[in-house]
């Protein structure tokens, strides 16, 4: 029992950060709280799948001592922190910073058109003006 | 946010780090091989330089010295100098983007530098050009 | 409404929890995505690449065509935010 907590009690702390997210997502009207949720959400992610990665009484992916003459042993896999969780998330971490940058420019133009960023109020004034 | 910053405690501290900031941002870029960093890294904490000197001095001084046009230019040279390797591996005989066949002693040593410096270029340019866009529209 | 969305929320939460008791635990070096190609990343790349950061050699070296595409996608966000805000003045 002890053991399932102590392997799994990380997943429910990212499942928790998700849903704190969602919840903003789509309980909230206004629309720079719900672009806050979409990021919570996104990094929720990006800490999980980088979490997936570790390894007990492992060190950080880069070899110490490679430039002395001779160079180290033999490198054994189950010394090092598996590095490929970490590349994926590189690439999803800037693609999360570029729909941050569009979503912001969306929602300027939208401000200077219809004077409101509340989600209902838009819905009212956008069928009206047609 | 665009006009020059009114306290004195802002415009002193971000005018005198703004130096330390890109040294320490281009040594990320260029030590991406022995130790933490790498071209995203280094080209965000590059961006991020050119955002505190906006703040401390106005968007108007920092327009001068890295104007729009430049930016731009920044944004697709990153990509053209990657690809561009890529091209260069092509036309000596290999597969794009094999670079054991580039003329140096640790060959896919200096392709990854040449295509780490790109990237931090690109990274750069489009995030202060991003900060740009946002800060002048009215 | 806000009951509705609460309840939502954490019947999803549950549901998400419910799911992830399958996988192994944290931690443990004979989980999936630690044998399978992530081995000989570790093994190989100082000797084929010269290179000590692995994460460095898997990103710019073994999977460099998807780091292409990722700087395409930071160049494409900046131009769709550049054509969004940068309007021509219609009227004089």
């Amino acid at each position: 029992m002890l053991d399932f907590i102590i392997g799994h009690f990380n997943n429910a702390t990212y499942i928790m950060l998700m849903m704190i997210g969602f919840y903003a997502m789509t309980g909230k009207t206004n629309l720079v709280k719900k672009l806050v949720g979409m990021n919570i959400f996104q990094w929720s992610i990006i800490l999980f799948v980088v979490s997936l990665s570790a390894k007990r009484g492992a060190t950080i992916p880069i070899v110490f001592g490679s430039h002395n003459p001779g160079g180290p042993a033999h490198l054994d896999a189950s010394n090092y922190v598996n590095p490929l969780p970490h590349v994926l998330m590189l690439t999803a971490i800037v693609v999360g910073v570029a729909t941050t940058g569009v979503a912001l420019a969306l929602l300027l133009r939208i401000y200077k058109k219809y004077g409101t960023l509340d989600e209902n109020e838009l819905l009212k004034r956008a069928r009206s003006s047609g | 946010m665009k006009d020059v910053a009114t306290s004195t405690i802002v415009k002193v501290v971000c005018r005198r780090l703004v130096p330390f900031v890109q040294i320490f941002g281009l040594y990320v870029i260029m030590h991406g091989h022995s130790s933490p960093g790498g071209g995203f890294q280094g080209g965000v904490i590059l961006a991020s330089s050119f955002m505190l000197l906006v703040l401390s001095d106005g968007l108007e001084t920092v327009q001068r010295r890295f104007s729009v046009a430049m930016v731009t230019i920044a944004t697709s040279t990153g990509v053209l100098l990657y690809a561009g390797v890529g091209v260069l591996c092509l036309l000596l005989g290999a597969n794009y983007l094999d670079y054991s066949v580039l003329p140096s002693a640790e060959p896919r040593s200096l392709g990854m530098l040449v295509i780490e410096v790109g990237v931090g270029i690109t990274v750069t340019g489009a995030l202060v050009s991003i900060f740009y866009d946002l800060l002048s529209f009215e | 409404m806000n009951y509705l969305h609460l309840v939502v929320t954490s019947l999803t939460g549950l549901l998400l929890f419910l799911g992830s008791v399958d996988m192994p635990n944290t931690g443990d070096p004979k989980s999936a995505p630690a044998v399978h190609v992530s081995p000989r990343y570790i093994e190989d790349s100082l000797e084929e690449t010269a290179v000590p950061n692995m994460v460095t050699a898997v990103l710019a070296d073994y999977r460099g065509f998807d780091t292409l595409g990722e700087a395409a996608v930071v160049f494409t966000g900046a131009m769709a935010v550049l054509l969004i805000l940068r309007t021509r003045r219609e009227e004089q």
